[in-house]
């Protein structure tokens, strides 16, 4: 019966303690534990948050390089083929010009030509005009007989005239 | 990282027996070591005397137990050559007429001398010489100090966790690592299914400080002497306590469906509450009988691991008296046995604290519920 009959003093010592106890730890340990075990898993789970985040945008940005990527080779293989186009366009209506050009200037060396020609001719037929007249002017100042002699005054007018 | 850390791990490892050593000897210098210097030699010699003759009387294996089992007025280590080696505790007794007095257990005598007109009675029970007198005996007994001893430790492993906690070490380390996952496991399996998610927080203090306090003391029962050695959950008082602050408690937090539940139970026919209250009065039996429950659980369990062991023990002494080499054969079973018990009662120390403060996070739960529905009555 001793054993079932809870004493007086245990009973005091007992509720004492434990209120103090209860009134200590609760304000100065279990408070704070609780508040960083939280505190904690709140940081875990917004870590794994965020991760998750970051994984899905750098999945995303993969994404997005791969086609940027792709359309810049398109874009390269389009100006490349506008540059080419461009140099046939250029090489052609260079060449077409230079050809021009040639043309021009032969048919003008040629119209030169052809003037320079009938100017000489001209003066050729002028100089030959003066000439027989001079040479007119000489036989008939040797008057006229001496069949070899005016040969060879003739031919000393000719070899001496200097055609220039 | 290791190597920066390792200096303040070492001086937490050498700390910690040196702090225990320093509670172990506040304690003793506190309530004083009472061994043979304290007996004037008459009484010493008178004691031997006594005690021989008590020698040659049968061993009584229920009244050892029982002394172990109890409380007591001083902490008794062992014997030697008859005397009994104990640290001698505080004694407070207050009465109206003789105020309060203090004096140390070892005036007694171990039970052989009086003091002030107070003496101890066979059940090692202060009584007054004088009939008349009423008094309360509030002394520092072995079950308080032993209590007391276990709050101190508990409180030191407590607030130096909470403080690890504060300073940011939220990765555990150490004692650190121990608690956490009881704390989480109190928190996420006891008090967050049994209470509710929003309002679990309110008992948290309670549940865990009501847990820890009946582990400490229930693995402290478990070493065989001083600091441990008392049967402090095994002790009616002491869970008759506990038991009433989970009962006042619910009661002081009932919602009004709780009271409402008890006096006019939901979802029973009414010819079960009115010629004759028959629901009514099976809810007021459960109403203090849960909190009795409680109460003698923990007490019985304590206790008869605590009378287990000593059994063990006890066999030893009884083949002992037969014929020493049965007593010796004896004490390997013994021994064995008692180990094993010894690791049963480890986890009979977890399991009733956990039991203990599932059963207060339930009735909390039940008394904080707002509307009652079918699934409610589940007693």
């Amino acid at each position: 019966m001793d054993l079932v009959t809870p004493g007086f003093g245990l009973v005091f010592w007992a509720t004492l303690t434990f209120s103090i106890l209860l009134f200590i730890l609760g304000k100065f340990a279990w408070k704070p534990i609780l508040a960083a075990l939280s505190e904690r898993e709140k940081k875990i789970s917004d870590s794994l948050e965020l991760a998750d985040r970051t994984k899905r945008e750098m999945e995303a940005v993969a994404a997005s390089n791969e086609n940027l990527l792709q359309e810049t080779r398109l874009e390269r293989e389009k100006m490349m083929k506008e540059a080419r186009t461009m140099k046939d366009e250029i090489i052609g209506s260079a060449k077409k010009k230079a050809e021009e050009d040639a043309r021009q200037i032969v048919a003008q060396a040629k119209e030169a030509i052809d003037k320079e020609k009938a100017l000489a001719m001209k003066q050729l037929k002028d100089t030959a005009t003066l000439l027989s007249i001079d040479i007119a002017e000489k036989i008939l100042r040797c008057k006229l007989g001496y069949g070899k002699e005016q040969e060879a005054l003739i031919s000393e007018y000719i070899d001496n005239l200097n055609l220039n | 990282m290791q190597s920066l850390e390792s200096p303040a791990h070492k001086e937490f490892t050498f700390l910690k027996p040196l702090r225990f050593l320093l509670v172990s000897f506040i304690f003793t210098t506190f309530f004083g070591v009472s061994a043979f210097a304290n007996h004037p030699e008459t009484a010493a010699g008178e004691h031997a005397t006594e005690n021989h003759e008590a020698k040659k009387e049968k061993f009584k294996p229920g009244e050892t137990i029982l002394e172990h089992v109890k409380d007591a007025h001083d902490w008794h280590i062992c014997d030697i050559n008859g005397h009994p080696v104990s640290i001698s505790l505080p004694v407070i007794l207050y009465s109206s007429e003789k105020g309060l007095e203090c004096f140390m257990s070892s005036k007694f005598e171990h039970g052989h001398a009086s003091y002030n007109g107070y003496s101890l009675d066979k059940n090692n029970k202060i009584v007054a010489e004088d009939k008349e007198l009423s008094f309360y005996d509030i002394s520092i007994t072995k079950n308080v100090a032993a209590m007391l001893i276990a709050v101190i430790i508990l409180c030191l492993i407590a607030f130096r966790i909470s403080r690890a906690y504060k300073r940011g070490q939220l990765v555990p380390k150490g004692i650190q690592s121990f608690m956490e996952p009881l704390i989480i496991f109190l928190r996420d399996e006891v008090a967050k299914p049994s209470i509710g998610d929003k309002k679990y927080m309110r008992y948290m203090p309670f549940l865990l400080t009501l847990f820890f306090f009946i582990f400490f003391n229930n693995l402290f029962g478990l070493i065989p002497w001083f600091p441990g050695g008392a049967n402090v959950t095994g002790n009616i008082a002491v869970t008759m306590v506990l038991a009433l602050f989970v009962f006042f408690i619910s009661s002081f937090s009932a919602k009004k469906a709780y009271w409402i539940h008890i006096i006019n139970t939901p979802g029973v026919p009414w010819w079960l509450k009115f010629p004759v209250p028959l629901m009514p009065i099976v809810e007021i039996i459960g109403f203090f009988s849960k909190p009795l429950v409680l109460m003698i659980r923990l007490f019985a369990n304590i206790m008869a691991g605590h009378i287990i062991i000593l059994g063990f023990f006890c066999l030893i002494f009884i083949f002992g008296e037969m014929s020493a080499a049965v007593g010796y054969g004896v004490s390997i079973f013994s021994v064995f046995m008692a180990l094993f018990m010894g690791c049963l009662e480890l986890l009979v120390a977890f399991l009733q604290a956990y039991v203990f403060t599932l059963l207060a996070a339930l009735y909390f739960g039940q008394a904080i519920e707002e509307h009652h529905h079918e699934e409610a009555p589940h007693h």
